[in-house]
């Protein structure tokens, strides 16, 4: 049987991207630091990952200030919200195809 | 890649969506200790108001006809209620950061914060709007409004938590309209609503959430 290994979305191969994806999905906006705090990841692994979604175009960037602290906030895109659920449709199907092996 | 891979990457996925979009560190032995709270507070303030004779007869009215013994009462009464409230805040407060500890989720994160904000202004709105009410002498319409602008509140603050806050919101707003429907009962609407229905939430919270 023939595993659809292609239409997984190598943006999404890492780990990281997959879950700064998911909360950006689910939320409206989420701001560097929240992210920073839940995924338990370093400001520079953190910004990479977000610089690469981004030149996907997968994620806009919204830079604003708080009184006189800089507030970076991140949006997912329509393009960036169907390749995550493109990319689960491939998880979802793997797993079916391998159920049924 | 292997299925375990897959399985791994699908609960991370998951895991994420669910830290980031809701609050999931409320605890629910706080909701069992509040409503055990008001419950005491309740049966505090039935013994004082309801010294006579009569079982769950409409003193609210007599209260508020009695000119001498009104505000000694009044003042007592809410005395009760603020520390009951101020036991519950305490307790819920501590519980859930040490929850929050447990669950490796910020307390105080944005997640955290649109929960507080949407609970509070139904909140403060009710708050001056009974002060307002009690001023002017409308005590019996106290129990209701307090049990509907705190369902108000929960139903609101639902979103950013477990759905099972929402129908105890549910639960308390209809409780709200019957009391109102019903004044000079409003101590036991007000004993089930804080009460009976902390104790009853609390527990499923506890059971669905806390082991």
């Amino acid at each position: 049987m023939k595993i659809p290994f292609e239409k997984l979305d190598k943006a999404f191969e890492n780990r990281l991207r997959l879950q700064i994806m998911s909360i950006l999905v689910v939320n409206e906006r989420y701001d560097f630091n929240s992210l920073k705090e839940l995924l338990d990841a370093s400001d520079g692994n953190l910004a990479s990952h977000l610089k690469a979604l981004e030149k996907e175009e997968y994620i806009v960037v919204h830079k604003s200030f708080l009184g006189r602290k800089p507030n970076t906030n991140y949006e997912a895109t329509d393009k960036g919200r169907k390749a995550f659920k493109q990319h689960l449709d491939a998880l979802e199907q793997i797993i079916k195809n391998q159920k049924t092996k | 890649m292997k299925e375990q891979d897959i399985q791994d990457e699908l609960i991370s996925i998951r895991s994420m969506m669910e830290r980031s979009s809701k609050f999931i560190s409320l605890s629910g032995l706080s909701g069992i200790l509040a409503g055990v709270y008001a419950l005491i507070g309740a049966g505090l303030a039935y013994s004082l108001i309801y010294s006579g004779d009569g079982f769950f007869y409409t003193r609210d009215y007599l209260i508020a006809d009695d000119n001498v013994t009104q505000v000694e009462l009044l003042s007592k009464l809410i005395i009760i209620a603020l520390v009951v409230l101020a036991l519950s805040l305490a307790t819920g407060l501590l519980l859930t950061v040490r929850k929050a500890k447990q669950k490796g989720q910020p307390v105080w994160g944005s997640i955290s914060r649109q929960l507080l904000f949407n609970m509070v202004v139904p909140l403060i709105a009710g708050g001056v709007l009974m002060l307002i009410l009690l001023s002017r002498g409308y005590l019996g319409i106290v129990a209701s409004a307090s049990l509907i602008f705190y369902g108000i509140a929960l139903v609101n603050a639902s979103n950013f938590t477990f759905k099972d806050v929402r129908y105890l919101g549910i639960c308390e707003i209809l409780l709200g309209l019957l009391a109102a429907l019903l004044p000079g009962y409003g101590l036991l609407f007000w004993a089930i609503g804080f009460g009976v229905l902390h104790i009853v939430y609390g527990s499923i919270m506890y059971l669905k959430y806390d082991r």
